[in-house]
């Protein structure tokens, strides 16, 4: 097959509420190929776990307004009914949520979740057979004594066994495509590494694309090959891992990779911070949205800048950034740290 | 090093397990806190961190006597304060303030800014009628809100607003001691740098003393000027904060900082490839 596993284009999503449309998705496009890490990053109200969900059609509904492609594999998924659509999900596209602690039914087993979610899409497999299979995926995404626990209920899984358990419950019709959204922010570090491990192995072993979604950079630092960077419903960046990390083109990438901590490094007398507040998508500013925020602000922030290349050696890195690429450079060194503006 | 303010020795808190049909019997106990000494000196900032679980909150608790610890002794400003009552308390209170981590169910919905944050003026007696609200006004523009804030409910504010709003309560009384519970943990990644900032600027100003307790070590390790590391209810590492982060000697204080994510890609694939040889 050739064209990219996933195609995502002119991608809007606006919700219909009582002070008036919120357009929470506006205008994101990207590609996902076979075997591909693409981190989204952004804040709450960015859009991010939006356009996630319009993916596999969760946001659905008679307030929902959704413009622009979604194909899987050159098949588009928008104009599908819910029953196409419900092929889709899990047997093709499987989610993960934050919250492991209310994403399975308390009152149920883990197991007796997993085989209803397999026969669910195939009635062939007879119970038995599908709950040694809950054991084998179990086993697969490293819950020791699988034989065992697979007969659990959730709350006798702690955290991290419930996030592998999701994993596994994702994986029990070998999707191409997994969508991870803010799969380690309610557990520990060291339980974070060690699912972060298990989508890295998944990817590689597998060739499981991934779209993980996230506010933390470190990890998409740790798995990710492609990073879209999205504030205000708009996709303001994106490009290699190595393209946003080491040269970012857009003000508010400078400003998260400046208010990081780092743990490697001696720390800076005060952290470097991004001053204002996210916009409410009800009043967005015209032009720019990072413009209210943002220090290096002029005449030209009125128009919103399309997202297109501007370095002419990379085409695949992308922002919406008047400045030019030498402004940027000069502008986004503080101290020989990148970041938005020296604190205050 | 200056005086300490707070002084903990062996503090416990052990929680019962009861099991039994009529009566009660005791089978076991969750040891939250399980013997832990630390010193806070003036002006200075004690880091907790540890996972979930290790008994972080629970030690803030018992240090603010909001529970009643099993054992040990809790000194502040040189005075035992472990065991003492409701009403021995109440004048200690105003001394010792806390910072909770979600700003959303630690605001009364029902109640405007100003009398979240004036209350305790209130109910302590120290101003009242025009001078209250000049004071919660003042307390409003000291964490970077609007003056004009005061009449709105906490529903029309931000996650980081409405921290804020809690610093500003914690801080009406002029505490000594402020307890941080993971207070930018629920905060938008842009945001955290701002109240970790303004946080920093309250100590220099009002000479203010914080434990601040995170699981972000990063964080910690920022504001903290030492850091104790919990595990399994029991401090199991301190020291200064760069040395703790720098050279740690505990295993499980390596194990911790190993997980934390790096975020810079080269030196990310760089450790990688260290453990995948090692």
């Amino acid at each position: 097959m050739s064209g990219p596993l996933l195609e995502v284009d002119g991608l809007r999503v606006g919700f219909a509420t009582e002070d008036g449309r919120v357009q929470a998705v506006d205008g994101v496009d990207f590609r996902l190929e076979a075997g591909e890490v693409l981190a989204i990053v952004g804040e709450s109200g960015s859009g991010k776990s939006v356009t996630a969900q319009t993916i596999i059609g969760l946001t659905r509904s008679p307030n929902t307004f959704v413009e622009g492609s979604v194909k899987l594999n050159g098949e588009e998924l928008t104009t599908q009914t819910e029953a196409q659509l419900q092929d889709v999900r899990g047997s093709k596209i499987a989610m993960i949520f934050q919250d492991p602690m209310t994403s399975f039914n308390p009152v149920y087993s883990i197991g007796r979740q997993m085989v209803e979610a397999i026969r669910a899409h195939d009635r062939s497999i007879d119970k038995k057979a599908a709950h040694r299979r809950a054991a084998e995926l179990l086993d697969a995404v490293g819950i020791p004594d699988a034989d065992r626990r697979v007969d659990d209920y959730p709350h006798e899984f702690s955290g991290g066994m419930r996030q592998r358990a999701m994993i596994a419950m994702g994986l029990a019709l070998e999707p191409s495509v997994l969508i991870a959204d803010e799969p380690t922010t309610a557990l520990d570090v060291t339980i974070q590494a060690q699912i972060l491990d298990l989508i890295q192995d998944l990817n590689r072993s597998r060739g499981l694309a991934t779209i993980l979604i996230t506010h933390d950079l470190g990890v998409v630092a740790e798995v990710a090959d492609r990073v879209l960077v999205m504030y205000g419903g708009k996709v303001v960046e994106r490009g290699s891992l190595d393209d946003i990390f080491y040269d970012p083109q857009h003000p508010y990438t400078w400003g998260l990779l400046g208010s990081l901590t780092r743990l490697d490094q001696p720390r800076p007398h005060r952290l470097p911070q991004i001053s204002g507040a996210p916009p409410s998508l009800l009043n967005l500013p015209t032009g720019c949205a990072f413009r209210p925020r943002c220090p290096h602000e002029f005449g030209k922030c009125g128009e919103v800048p399309g997202l297109e290349a501007r370095l002419a050696d990379s085409p695949e890195h992308r922002d919406r950034c008047w400045l030019t690429p030498e402004q940027k450079r000069a502008m986004r060194q503080i101290e020989g740290r990148i970041g938005l503006e020296e604190p205050a | 090093m200056s005086e300490a303010l707070l002084e903990v020795t062996d503090l416990v808190k052990h929680f019962p397990i009861k099991s039994g049909l009529l009566i009660d019997r005791t089978v076991d106990y969750v040891r939250a806190v399980d013997g832990i000494s630390f010193n806070v000196a003036k002006g200075e900032t004690l880091g907790l961190v540890g996972e979930s679980g290790s008994g972080k909150s629970t030690a803030c608790r018992a240090v603010l006597q909001l529970l009643k610890p099993t054992s040990g002794s809790v000194k502040f400003e040189g005075r035992e304060i472990a065991g003492l009552g409701r009403r021995d308390l109440q004048p200690l209170r105003r001394e010792m303030q806390m910072i909770f981590q979600d700003p959303y169910a630690s605001l009364n919905p029902r109640k405007r800014v100003g009398q979240i944050v004036g209350d305790q003026l209130k109910i302590q007696k120290v101003a009242s009628g025009k001078e209250l609200r000049t004071r919660v006004e003042g307390l409003l523009d000291r964490v970077g809100l609007s003056p004009e804030h005061i009449n709105r409910f906490p529903h029309e504010f931000s996650g980081g607003q409405r921290q804020r709003i809690g610093i500003a309560r914690a801080l009406a009384l002029e505490p000594k001691l402020v307890i941080c519970d993971e207070p930018v943990s629920a905060l938008d990644v842009s945001i955290q740098a701002q109240i970790v900032n303004l946080l920093d600027d309250l100590q220099d100003e009002m000479g203010l003393t914080y434990v601040f307790v995170a699981h972000d070590i990063g964080v910690v390790r920022h504001i903290s000027d030492q850091i104790a590391v919990m595990n399994h209810g029991k401090i199991v590492e301190t020291g200064d904060a760069d040395q703790v982060c720098e050279h740690p000697r505990d295993e499980y204080t390596k194990k911790l900082l190993a997980a934390v994510p790096i975020p810079d890609p080269k030196e990310s694939r760089a450790r990688r490839e260290r453990t995948t040889a090692g």
